[in-house]
């Protein structure tokens, strides 16, 4: 192990988010759902930043951020300022976008809030630095890459939809706790109903590397947490290897490119970009209302935390199971329709986060494309527990009622897929197996721990479908009078 | 004829306003050559069509129409929708706005008809229309000399008779600077007053639209029409319903309040004689039946620089978004990255006042700077605040002159910018504080007119108006026309 395998990896993020369920952009009326639109479309004279126009501030995306900031237990500013960042690029209209700032004289609509998330089975705190509102520039889109476009097309569509930009302090070690963060901010997120994240552009990162002692990487506009994860993983041998070779790790931003799976230095920081941040003159500090906070507060929903203790306590899952099911909202919800009908619940919980899960992802299933009766999950469950299906066949079966829709009980009944637990025929099957395997007879008779492989002959020759546990205790029979004959 | 008489007489027989048409159409043959007031005019055919729709559609509701059949000089820096908005740039020369300012739309509601866009300083950044991009106007009563600005066409349309009313812009004086030195009324409303949507911006904290006319009458007209909360305009004050001025007006002009007015020392020292003349014995006749006393409003060099400082910070900000790619002036952008083609747009569409105000406001604002100009100049203009908030504990009004010169001859802007710059100390003190202040006609020197400044606590436009109409009544300035 080289030495600089020690060293401390710093972490920050900055979290830019959307906030897709509002019905009109930051600040103006132009509806905020610009997806799938014709280029340049969706746009009025204000996102369009016509001369003489003037911004108004969506009521809505301010209560939004509130509500994110509650959540994500940040100190909310009594005051909503705004202020210009000004720099000169195409898809920004106004070639300033209107954002906050934190600061003398400045305000950002929280700081000082913190995250916990649960790393190898401890709890730690992530610390959140400070949540801005501001508006998303346009898009330039190129005809195939940025390097080979013959030219820059610019659709304003997206240009003033309401963002979140949501960063950290940089408290985060490594890329799995960078993820495990993020997975847990989304939740947040979707559980307060203000984006959804999947949407193509709603969630980008920035995140930002360093190892102590050396600069700091920056790297922008990371599209998915897997990509995060991955950046990172990315990251950190580039540099590892740059230290252990003696060199230099430079003040850079560098761009995740997702396909060839590496980062690309775009440009040196040496310079701090002078944005000439001042406040925006157009939109007057917006005095924000103990009451308005405290109407926010008290209709806050149902937060993953706080549904993590109740899945514990109303469900006796343990700490792991609960977060599992409560970080995947929709999995959750299933879980609790379900457990209305069922109360094995940590058997519900882990057909559900195991094999259940992994058939969502196998068959690349969008949950909200999901068409799913919960109670054939229930039905499954309640056969197996009856001795009619075993684990095998449970197995099987879940598959086809995710991905086909099938009905348990019709399917069992009309074929024949029961399970065998005719102990007359069930013997003569052992009986066929012991004649077949002296060898792992013999075995079995010295070593109890050999029976499984009995079993599981027996289990062959039935086609999975012979009750195990009756399959064991003739065997266990039938070496008991081996034993007592033959000695 | 005053507006308020036309607009009765256009009542009773629609088909008046096309003969009034007849004659501003011909006094705009004969004069607009010499003066050059506008940037764009309408021709009248296309009026005429607007009148007959106009007349046709409100038919049952013309007796409700404040401005029925009025023609109004609308400052080029004020979207119109589908009438090209230049700001007196090559910037936007071709730039035709998709839709009309809150202004715009509220005199069109009131049966106003827009007959042309007036010259300005480029952006509105100047004291003497000579900044534009096209050409300088010329003050009426004396060709050879500036007409003032920025507003410098809307009030010179008003001298010479080539429209009834005209809307303007006030960011640091250029409504009263061309009021007054064209020897008409202009009256810049408290800021909030009057909504914002649609001025193409050169200091939002400070831009404020108002009325000019040829006398006070017009004026509150105008305004009543303008003023008003616009949800559009986040600086646009909520608590201001609709308030009709001309009432307010009369309310005041037959209770004859006396009021207690503070004469501005400084303001007077600072005039030249000629000014200062005329000025004071324009005070004499109010003070014969006001409560007048003198008042100190020192550091006027500092509120120059404070005024300056903040207009060019924000001025670099809201002029950022021209650079070719949406509107405006195009260049081609083959083979040239970003920075380069805005780089040449910014430096072709731009004259040297609009560039260089742009670079001093950005270098204002930028890091390390911010705190020695932009910051200072922040806490001058809440020092200058409090100061008026205890002048108007004391007094109603203040007076000064409007300007402390009389027009200068054109070209002397450029020999001495900072002179002119100066010039601007009796005015942009309004701006920065926000309240309302009226330009007022009271004398000719020489043939050239000389403007009376009267400022008031917000929202105290009817004292304005009332102090006016008093002045207008005994020194007979109203509907004064120039013969350029
Ligand atoms: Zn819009």
């Amino acid at each position: 192990m080289s030495s600089n395998q020690t060293l401390k990896t710093i972490i920050g993020l900055e979290i830019h988010v959307q906030l897709t369920k509002l019905k009109t952009k930051l600040f103006c009326a132009t509806s905020a759902d610009y997806r799938e639109k014709k280029p340049n479309t969706h746009v009025c004279p204000v996102c369009l930043g016509l001369p003489g126009t003037l911004p108004t501030v969506n009521r809505k995306a301010v209560e939004y951020a509130i509500a994110v900031a509650k959540a994500l237990n940040c100190e909310i500013s009594d005051r909503l300022m705004f202020v210009r960042k000004h720099y000169f690029y195409p898809d920004l209209p106004k070639n300033y976008q209107i954002s906050q700032y934190i600061g003398p004289g400045f305000a950002p609509i929280a700081k000082n809030g913190y995250v916990k998330i649960i790393v190898d089975g401890k709890p730690k705190i992530v610390r959140i630095r400070r949540i801005n509102i501001e508006e998303d520039p346009g898009r330039i889109v190129y005809l195939g890459s940025i390097e080979t476009s013959p030219y820059s097309l610019i659709d304003y569509n997206r240009s003033g939809v309401a963002l979140l930009e949501i960063v950290t302090e940089p408290d985060i070690e490594s890329p799995k706790e960078a993820r495990i963060f993020l997975e847990k901010l989304i939740a947040i997120l979707e559980y307060l109903g203000v984006t959804d994240p999947g949407l193509e552009g709603a969630f980008r990162v920035d995140a930002n590397i360093s190892f102590e002692g050396f600069g700091r990487v920056e790297i922008k506009n990371i599209g998915s947490i897997r990509d995060v994860e991955k950046a990172l993983t990315y990251e950190i041998v580039r540099q590892r290897r740059i230290i252990a070779g003696g060199g230099k790790i430079e003040r850079e931003t560098r761009h995740w490119d997702s396909n060839k799976g590496v980062t690309i230095s775009l440009r040196s920081k040496e310079f701090e970009e002078d944005y000439r941040y001042f406040p925006d003159p157009d939109l007057p500090p917006l005095r924000i209302s103990k009451e308005l906070i405290e109407q926010i507060t008290k209709s806050l929903p149902e937060l993953p935390d706080e549904r993590i203790d109740r899945f514990m306590k109303q469900y006796s899952l343990d700490e792991y199971r609960a977060t599992v099911l409560v970080l995947n909202k929709w999995l959750a919800d299933l879980f609790e329709t379900c457990a209305k009908h069922y109360d094995k619940y940590k058997k519900l919980a882990d057909l559900l986060i195991t094999d259940f899960l992994r058939w969502i992802n196998e068959f690349n299933i969008d949950y909200k494309n999901l068409r799913l009766d919960p109670l054939q999950i229930v039905k499954l469950l309640r056969l197996w527990d009856e001795g009619t299906l075993s684990v095998k066949m449970v197995k099987e079966l879940l598959p086809q009622i995710i991905r086909d829709g099938i009905d348990v009980e019709d399917y069992v009944k009309s074929s024949g897929y029961t399970r065998l637990a005719d102990k007359e025929y069930l013997k003569s099957v052992v009986e066929e197996v012991f004649r077949e395997s002296p060898k792992a007879v013999q075995d079995a008779l010295e070593n109890p721990k050999a029976i499984n492989y009995l079993i599981g002959l027996v289990m062959k020759k039935t086609g999975g479908r012979a009750d195990p546990q009756l399959v064991r205790e003739i065997i266990l029979s039938m070496l008991d009078k081996m034993k007592n004959t033959g000695s | 004829m005053p507006v308020h008489k036309l607009v009765e007489e256009f009542k009773i027989d629609p088909s008046k306003v096309f003969d009034y048409l007849d004659s501003l159409y011909d006094n705009i043959k004969r004069v607009e050559n010499k003066i050059q007031s506008f940037i764009t005019i309408i021709p009248q055919e296309t009026l005429d069509r607007y009148v007959e729709n106009l007349i046709k559609e409100n038919k049952h509701r013309i007796d409700n129409l404040k401005l029925f059949g009025i023609p109004i000089a609308v400052k080029d820096n004020i979207s119109t929708k589908g009438i090209r908005t230049t700001c007196a740039s090559k910037m936007l020369e071709n730039y035709v706005p998709p839709y009309n300012a809150t202004v715009v739309e509220k005199i069109m509601r009131e049966g106003g008809i827009i007959i042309g866009k007036t010259n300005m300083d480029e952006f509105a950044m100047g004291s003497t229309t000579e900044t534009s991009a096209f050409y300088p106007t010329k003050n009426p009563w004396d060709t050879t000399r500036v007409p003032g600005g920025s507003s410098g066409g809307s009030a010179t349309a008003l001298a010479s008779g080539e429209a009834p009313l005209a809307l303007g812009s006030d960011t640091g004086g250029s409504i009263r600077n061309p009021a007054s030195f064209c020897g008409v009324y202009g009256l810049k409303p408290t800021y909030g007053l009057v909504s914002r949507y649609g001025l193409i911006a050169y200091a939002s904290s400070m831009d404020q639209i108002g009325p000019m006319a040829r006398n006070v009458v017009d004026l509150a007209i105008l305004l009543s029409v303008i003023a008003g909360h616009d949800p559009r305009d986040s600086t646009s004050v909520p608590f201001v319903q609709s308030v009709d001025y001309v009432q307010e007006l009369y309310k005041l002009y037959h209770k004859e309040p006396k009021l207690r007015i503070g004469i501005i020392k400084e303001f007077f020292e600072g005039s030249e004689e000629p000014v200062k003349k005329a000025a004071t014995k324009a005070v004499d006749l109010l003070c014969s039946y006001h409560e007048c006393q003198e008042i100190s409003l020192p550091f006027s060099k500092q509120i120059i620089a404070a005024y300056y400082i903040i207009a060019m910070a924000e001025a670099s900000s809201n002029l950022a978004r021209f650079d070719g790619v949406r509107y405006g002036m195009k260049i081609d952008f083959t083979n040239r990255s970003w920075d380069e083609a805005f780089t040449e747009v910014r430096t072709k569409g731009f004259g040297y006042e609009v560039r260089k105000r742009i670079a001093i406001g950005a270098y204002i604002l930028s890091a390390g700077y911010r705190d020695m100009y932009y910051i200072r100049a922040l806490k001058l203009r809440r020092v200058l605040k409090e100061r008026f908030d205890q002048i108007f504990k004391d007094h109603d009004i203040v007076v000064s002159p409007t300007m402390p010169i009389l027009p200068p001859r054109l070209g002397e802007f450029f020999k001495d910018p900072l002179r002119i710059y100066l010039a601007d100390v009796n005015t942009v003190a309004a701006n920065l504080v926000g309240i309302p202040a009226i330009s007022i006609p009271v004398d000719f020197y020489n043939g050239l007119p000389v403007g009376l400044q009267a400022m008031a606590k917000q929202f105290s436009e009817p004292l304005l108006l009332y102090v006016a109409k008093q002045l207008e009544d005994r020194t007979g300035f109203r509907d004064i026309l120039a013969q350029p």
